[in-house]
């Protein structure tokens, strides 16, 4: 039981990057933009994070440099595929090329000018993102330990899904969005502004995307800066996506499960029964298969990919 | 779409053509022996990374600590040092390019650091006989002008696991380990360490998890919190980043670092740490190469030529008694009396391996250990 409870301990720690990401990029598609370059939107996150961290000593302009990092790089993919319409593919592989070296020369830089080859925070950052304690509602057994004692971040990220479904089911602007990623012809006759929203909903999601990493650099490397910190946690994002049927809510499920399954190999009992360890790291694809299979023969409308997802658009030809 | 493929075609066939001119009027124009260089000036060292010497403390600034000592050491400068990072050495091709362009920039000896690169060093070798390649961690060679490095790691973790067998309060310590039972590097390394945990503290289990990778921070991060969670109280490892050291120390718990002193990372966790100085084969090979008198012979390096030690102890926060154990092994090690795997060892599946008054050859080590130490139990 208590080995179960560190299982779930350990799911919500790994799954909280993915969180970001994943609705980083549901903002992406909701807006009529499949970008693969949440991977490197996370390692610019992580690597400006880090280093403001680093010189200012303080979490919260880390977390909003970390968002800023995101946006920019988010930037570079608005205007090459919203404006000048280049391929959302290619940008996106780009962009993940990009944002990969560009914080790893910085923190190749950064090292190279420390007195002791190494980075690491000052205390004063990592006792901000350590676990928070609540005085009464940590202490209780089973539920303190399941909800109330995790690092900030996770706090924020379920915030931040509970926020945008809120945008996205609620509001008249998520509506328009909404329509704009399922036929922006359409939204555009109807009076919304399609460039405008666009560029608003793919910098935000860079943002969030942002925060990802900055978990990557602050948490899981545990303050010291290591080079490609994100490591792949971007893809998985992107994959969340599909599993998560572009739900900022189900994402948190998702990306949690996904979270999960990362950590299965380690809690696992093994003397029940030994599978080898390349049947883990597959698992989350599989299942991301299957959702694929079972969502295309439902043929359901409902919690599918928007219609316009990948096709830029081009006013001129409707 | 046929015009496409044809100019994709033609494109490729200009290529190769060009290519191939290259090579053959590159060869016969340096008639050079190997390492024939007496000046400094254009004696050049190529080093294949397969990471980023920027990762901080692992595998691959431990290789560039020893890079640097060594260009220290015999006074090169730094136009003479050729480095190629991120090379990925599951892939030959992007291998092959890195080291063509060592070549190509005039390197005399070029240093593969990982695994992967064996191969097409080997053919690499054949091609160009007046360059050396220097392959570590392999087991291929030729007779001129190629050959392997690697050294006897393992003893270090014998010593850093008397540190953590003497630290234990919990008897259960914990081992991040990359790869599975099958990987003979590592798993020596973990028994290694487990036998040198048992020495001190028979009751000490040692757990292992695997995270199957060399290099991912998350997935070391993950491991180690699963081993806190067990119940381990010092945690050591074999990958590359500093992060289990780190969970440790969060945890307030201890830990054994590995490649470089992870004591920087991880002041208050790091006991010690089992070290790698490259620096000690890379300046006696270099030198040979320099100088034109390149031995081509395989090396497997161990304490006494300095090539494996452990980090100073953390005196803060080991055991008492620890330094002592330490140098009373050390000096068995550095005279030749004890070498780690010797005599009969008993396996954590009820076997035992090796020979009463025996020791486990250089070949056994490097290739075939594939079995744990009683003590160890894989979570």
């Amino acid at each position: 039981m208590i080995k179960f409870i560190n299982f779930l301990v350990a799911a919500v720690f790994a799954g909280t990057p993915l969180l970001f990401g994943t609705l980083g990029e549901i903002m992406n598609e909701k807006s009529g933009h499949l970008n693969l370059g949440v991977e490197g939107m996370m390692s610019m996150g992580a690597c400006a994070g880090f280093m403001v961290g680093y010189l200012t000593d303080n979490f919260l302009i880390a977390l909003a440099a970390a968002f800023i990092a995101g946006l920019l790089g988010a930037l570079i993919y608005a205007v090459l595929t919203v404006t000048f319409m280049a391929d959302q593919n290619v940008t996106g592989l780009t962009l993940t090329i990009f944002g990969i070296g560009i914080s790893n020369f910085i923190g190749e830089y950064m090292i190279v000018n420390s007195h002791t080859n190494s980075l690491k925070l000052p205390e004063v950052i990592s006792q901000q993102v350590k676990n928070i304690y609540i005085s009464g509602l940590s202490d209780i057994p089973v539920l303190g330990q399941l909800f109330f004692q995790y690092n900030p971040f996770v706090y924020i990220g379920i915030i931040t899904a509970i926020i945008l479904s809120i945008y996205l089911n609620k509001t008249k602007t998520g509506l328009n969005l909404k329509a704009i990623g399922e036929n922006p012809a359409s939204a555009d006759a109807a009076g919304i502004k399609v460039t405008k929203y666009k560029y608003f909903n793919i910098l935000l999601g860079g943002g969030i995307c942002g925060i990802g990493g900055a978990y990557c650099s602050l948490i899981i490397n545990g303050g010291v800066w290591m080079s490609n910190s994100v490591n792949g946690l971007g893809w998985i994002a992107v994959a969340l996506v599909i599993f998560a049927s572009w739900s900022p809510v189900r994402a948190i499920f998702g990306s949690f499960i996904f979270g999960g399954f990362n950590v299965l190999k380690y809690y696992f009992p093994k003397d029940i029964f030994t599978f080898p360890n390349a049947f883990y790291d597959m698992l989350p694809f599989v299942i991301t298969a299957l959702i694929l299979v079972i969502t295309s023969v439902r043929k359901s409308k409902k919690n599918t990919r928007p219609a316009s997802c990948g096709i830029n658009y081009y006013r001129e030809e409707r | 779409m046929k015009k496409l493929v044809i100019i994709i075609l033609s494109l490729i066939l200009i290529f190769s053509l060009s290519a191939c001119s290259q090579q053959a009027s590159e060869t016969p124009q340096e008639p050079q022996e190997p390492g024939n260089t007496n000046a400094d000036s254009d004696f050049k060292v190529g080093v294949i990374h397969i990471g980023n010497p920027a990762d901080g403390s692992g595998y691959t600034y431990a290789h560039d600590q020893g890079i640097v000592e060594m260009q220290k050491a015999l006074g090169l400068s730094d136009s003479q040092i050729i480095r190629k990072n991120n090379v990925n050495d599951t892939d030959p091709t992007a291998t092959e390019t890195a080291i063509l362009e060592c070549i190509e920039e005039g390197a005399d000896i070029i240093f593969g650091t990982s695994w992967g690169y064996m191969d097409t060093m080997e053919a690499l070798a054949a091609e160009y006989p007046e360059v050396i390649f220097s392959h570590g961690s392999g087991y291929k060679s030729n007779d001129s002008n190629f050959n392997n490095y690697f050294g006897r790691i393992y003893q270090a973790r014998y010593l850093t696991g008397i540190a953590a067998g003497l630290k234990t309060e919990t008897n259960l310590v914990g081992y991040v380990a990359a790869m599975g039972q099958d990987n003979s590097e590592v798993t020596g390394g973990i028994n290694a360490f487990a036998l040198g945990v048992y020495s001190v503290n028979p009751d000490a289990k040692v757990y292992v998890k695997v995270t199957n990778s060399w290099y991912s921070p998350e997935e070391e991060t993950n491991a180690a919190k699963a081993l806190l969670a067990e119940g381990v109280d010092v945690i050591a490892q074999h990958c590359d980043t500093p992060n289990p050291q780190l969970e440790a120390e969060k945890a307030g718990k201890f830990g054994i670092g590995y490649n470089s002193d992870m004591s920087k990372d991880a002041p208050k966790a790091t006991l010690t740490s089992a070290i790698w100085n490259w620096g000690a084969y890379y300046t006696y090979a270099t030198e040979q190469a320099l100088k034109g008198n390149w031995i081509n012979e395989n090396y497997f390096g161990g304490m006494k030529e300095g090539l494996i030690a452990i980090s100073p102890l953390n005196e803060n926060i080991v055991a008492e008694g620890t330094a002592e154990a330490i140098k009373e092994a050390e000096q068995k090690i550095l005279d030749g009396s004890f070498n780690v795997f010797d005599g009969v060892i008993e396996t954590n599946d009820g076997s035992t391996v090796g020979e009463e008054g025996k020791t486990l050859d250089d070949a056994t080590i490097t290739g075939g250990i594939n079995w744990y130490f009683k003590t160890v139990s894989v979570k």
